[in-house]
């Protein structure tokens, strides 16, 4: 056996020409084939593809689906996402943690099932669900919880516990997922009809360059959450000066309760794909790579297949269209669990095979991105539109959406409300018209482009989903009035603390200091001075750190500081002398079960 | 064109085209606060201590470069608290008893407290436990003096020509990892610049320590940044 990893180990590195760069997938091939990625494969990685074995370490540590210790045969990965909490996560949990006779985080002793969680996996519309290795299990109760844990210790075959398959491409005999699109209101850019090919043929009876005035022409805007304009980042990475450039597609979708991409994916894989060529076209690259986050492993076989589909018809390799010197080709990228790899310098940093940490700022990835070459991040939503604007024309596009956000943006909508799920709406719709689209009933605290972006109270129903007023990437996510602002914020805070990359010292540490000082407001021990703490260290850690996850991740706190009155968080009585968020019987706890009596003073 | 002008909290400032703010600072006699950035290291710019304004955006000093006619802004009462607050959470992530190390007085995490005026972190601490690497025959490891700074994983790289150190894990449990199983499992010498770049005393030669008398130490008579704002005064 032990001869084997090694030889295991060497031939999945030669698969992938023994390249360094290529660590995310030599790692993750390793990692399905012994559930682990040891001291002793890292040694044979790191000789085949001439690293050390602490920089392969480094990089397997760093994703939270590889893993250095052996995990179970089948992993199930609950997604603990607020969302999913507020459609009863936590019985569900404890469900399948009884049925399995270990406790969250553990593997059964016979080494076969490991019960563990994972923040959002794109199915909040869908909630609770879980990742059962990669296929997807949705709409979980307590009772189907057992269930699972009961036929996957007869067979260990994930795909098996699918019985009953979604809509659209879910069917697709490559996909088979359970997951449903629950798409709510169709728009005229992405689930219009979309003939492969067509766009691309219209692109490249233009110039690259005019290519690009078309798209600069349509106003377009990136839809992955900050909102740069698409066509001037063509331009920069078109004049950069280089030999090679490349086309990458952001399909990480890792801000929590968004997933459209994920619906964009499985029905219009073949409009993203043709927008990466035509970019391609238009800046000067052959190579095009998706950065799909591992929890959409599910839909990889079926994006292979559409790649190849594409490579036959003539969209994609060498000539494309039949004409000479044309070339541009796609290969996928597949991530493994870390949300900071959606943020575009990680992103090329992940694809390079090293760890998820963004890089220095200047330079920018359109002079210098990845291995060094001008590079363009886009979106899958940004890239689906370029196709459908060269197709109607940008006066077509620029005659949709608000005076300065022009188009339409795929929204996915959850939490409170009845329809969940995924709605192409114009810009400057109201966040109120959002309410009654999804019949949300006693709404209280709108998150607006998720977490990371703002945190709205009624008050603000009348704003518009734009980039000059509520921007979004696409997460919509309602609360109704009789949730508490302060624990969703918290609750978020985790979530970010897990996902910083810790490469900097405001994230990687204030995050924790700023979550112990808003718990201790939950736990009804705060004073008034902590509020202004709070503030303090959110404004602090917004100001100083190096990327935008810890820029961002403060918000939620702010969002519920500026809301809510939160004076019941405060400590209602003080003893004399003492600081009022002290608890003297607490804080001698320890030292009485030392002694075994209990103090006299307290 | 290869000098470009630029200012400090208003003072003027003479730079080469591509250097670092940092950079540019020190040869102009201006202290900004740093730790993992040293010397002719590629700066990683991950602590934040050197967190200035430029033309109203706060920004790492030791990588960001400089631009004609930028204005830097440095000694705020803004920045300064920041800076403290860096310094601050780097005491309460780690374990660090001054009062018994071999590094005091020597170490720049202290001296920039002192130099900021910090007598006490204002943050809980958050005691987290770690490990000791004793193994290696004449270099001590301890992470709980460990602020992440980086400079020995870059040091042993570009300095030394091996590759010894360098981080695992992510977020708050980020640590620093040596290539094997322990530090006397690696090709480490302890002539070796990674040892000597430590700002705090993780990473140290064994029986050297408290060689010089409290008073006599590095920090114990001049500020750290002394001897560059000296320049300055020239
Ligand atoms: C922490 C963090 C996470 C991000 N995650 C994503 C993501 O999952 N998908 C995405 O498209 N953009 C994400 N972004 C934004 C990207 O950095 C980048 O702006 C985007 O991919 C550019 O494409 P666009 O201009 O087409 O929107 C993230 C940014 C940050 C700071
Ligand atoms: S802000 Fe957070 S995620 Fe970004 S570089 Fe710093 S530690 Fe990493
Ligand atoms: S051991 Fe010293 S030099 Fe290395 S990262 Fe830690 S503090 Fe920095
Ligand atoms: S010295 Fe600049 S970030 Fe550390």
């Amino acid at each position: 056996m032990k001869q084997g990893t090694a030889q295991v180990t060497a031939e999945i590195c030669k698969k992938f020409g023994n390249d360094r760069t290529r660590l995310m997938d030599i790692a993750i091939a390793v990692q399905d084939r012994f559930g682990c990625v040891s001291h002793e494969a890292m040694e044979e990685i790191a000789r085949q593809v001439r690293s050390h074995r602490v920089e392969v370490e480094s990089l397997v540590s760093f994703y939270a689906f590889l893993s250095v210790k052996p995990q179970g045969k089948v992993v199930i990965r609950l997604c603990s996402d607020i969302v999913d909490w507020m459609k009863g996560y936590k019985d569900v949990a404890e469900a399948m943690a009884r049925e399995l006779g270990i406790t969250m985080g553990e593997t059964t002793p016979d080494g076969a099932i490991t019960l563990t969680h994972t923040p959002c996996i794109g199915m909040s519309d869908q909630a609770p669900a879980a990742l059962v290795n990669s296929v997807v299990v949705t709409h979980l109760t307590p009772e189907r919880g057992r269930q699972l844990v009961r036929d996957l210790r007869r067979h260990l075959d994930p795909q098996q516990l699918v019985t009953m398959v979604g809509d659209g491409n879910n069917e697709h005999p490559l996909v088979r997922a359970m997951v449903r699109n629950n798409i709510r209101m169709r728009g005229p850019v992405h689930f219009a009809d979309f003939e492969p090919g067509s766009a691309l043929r219209k692109a490249v009876e233009m110039t690259p360059a005019d290519v690009i005035r078309t798209i600069k022409d349509s106003r377009l805007r990136g839809r992955g959450g900050a909102g740069f304009p698409a066509g001037l980042k063509w331009e920069m990475a078109a004049n950069a000066p280089g030999e090679k450039r490349y086309v990458l597609c952001n399909a990480d979708e890792g801000e929590p309760g968004t997933f459209k991409d994920r619906v964009l994916l499985t029905e219009c894989a073949d409009q993203l794909m043709e927008g990466m060529t035509i970019a391609g076209y238009a800046v000067g690259s052959d190579t095009g790579i998706i950065y799909l986050r591992g929890e959409y492993r599910y839909l990889l076989p079926y994006l292979q297949s559409v790649v190849e589909g594409r490579r036959r018809q003539g969209y994609l390799g060498r000539d494309i269209l039949g004409r000479k010197g044309l070339h541009f080709d796609i290969r996928i990228q597949l991530g493994a669990g870390a949300y900071i790899c959606g943020e575009e310098t990680a992103l090329i940093s992940s694809c390079e095979g090293l760890r998820g940490d963004p890089k220095n700022r200047p330079p920018f990835p359109p002079q210098e991105g990845y291995l060094g070459c001008p590079t363009i991040v886009n979106n899958v939503e940004t890239l689906c539109c370029v196709s459908r604007i060269l197709l109607e024309g940008s006066d077509w596009f620029a005659s949709m959406g608000s005076s300065r956000t022009t188009g339409t943006k795929v929204l996915s909508i959850s939490g409170d409300c009845r329809k969940p799920g995924v709605y192409e709406v114009p810009f400057g719709i109201t966040a109120r018209e959002l309410i009654e689209m999804t019949e949300a009933e006693n709404a209280g605290t709108m998150l607006i482009g998720g977490p990371c972006r703002q945190m709205i109270g009624p008050d603000r129903l009348e704003g518009r989903i734009c980039y000059d007023d509520l921007a979004t990437g696409g997460a919509i996510i309602i609360f109704n009035r009789a949730r508490n602002r302060l624990e969703i914020a918290e609750h978020y805070l985790d979530f970010f603390i897990e996902e910083s990359c810790g490469y900097c010292t405001p994230c990687r540490v204030g995050l924790t200091l700023l979550k112990n000082q808003v718990h201790k407001v939950i736990d009804g021990a705060g004073e008034p001075a902590d509020l202004v703490e709070m503030r303090d260290l959110s404004n602090f850690i917004i100001n100083t750190s190096r990327c935008g996850l810890g820029q961002a991740a403060p918000n939620p706190v702010l969002g519920a500081l500026e809301i809510g009155d939160l004076s019941s968080g405060f400590v209602a009585e003080r003893k004399p002398g003492l600081l009022p968020g002290f608890d003297l019987s607490k804080a001698v706890i320890d030292a009485e079960l030392r002694v075994g009596r209990q103090s006299k003073y307290v | 064109m290869n000098r470009v002008t630029f200012t400090i909290d208003g003072k003027e400032v003479k730079a080469i085209r591509g250097q670092t703010i940092l950079k540019a600072a020190d040869a102009a006699g201006v202290f900004i606060p740093r730790l993992c950035a040293y010397r002719d290291l590629t700066p990683n710019g991950s602590c934040r201590v050197c967190s200035v304004r430029v033309n109203g955006r706060i920004q790492a000093a030791c990588v960001q470069t400089v631009a004609e006619g930028a204005i830097v802004e440095n000694e705020t009462p803004e920045l300064l608290e920041y800076r403290r607050n860096i310094v601050d959470m780097l005491f309460v992530e780690g374990n660090h008893f001054c009062m018994f190390c071999e590094k005091s007085g020597f170490c720049e995490l202290q001296a920039l407290a002192y130099r900021f005026g910090i007598k006490a972190p204002r943050y809980p601490f958050l005691y987290p436990k770690r490990d000791l690497d004793m193994s290696h025959p004449h270099v001590f490891l301890d992470h709980n003096r460990c602020i992440l700074c980086g400079r020995c994983v870059r040091a042993s790289q570009d300095m030394d020509g091996k590759n010894v150190f360098q981080f695992v894990e992510r977020g708050g449990r980020k640590r620093l990892q040596v290539n094997g199983d322990s530090l006397s499992e690696t090709d480490l010498k302890a002539t070796d610049e990674a040892v000597s770049v430590c700002p705090v005393g993780a990473l140290m030669k064994k029986r050297v320590g408290y060689e010089v008398p409290v008073g006599r130490r590095r920090y114990d008579e001049k500020p750290i940044g002394d001897d560059i704002e000296m320049k300055g005064e020239k």
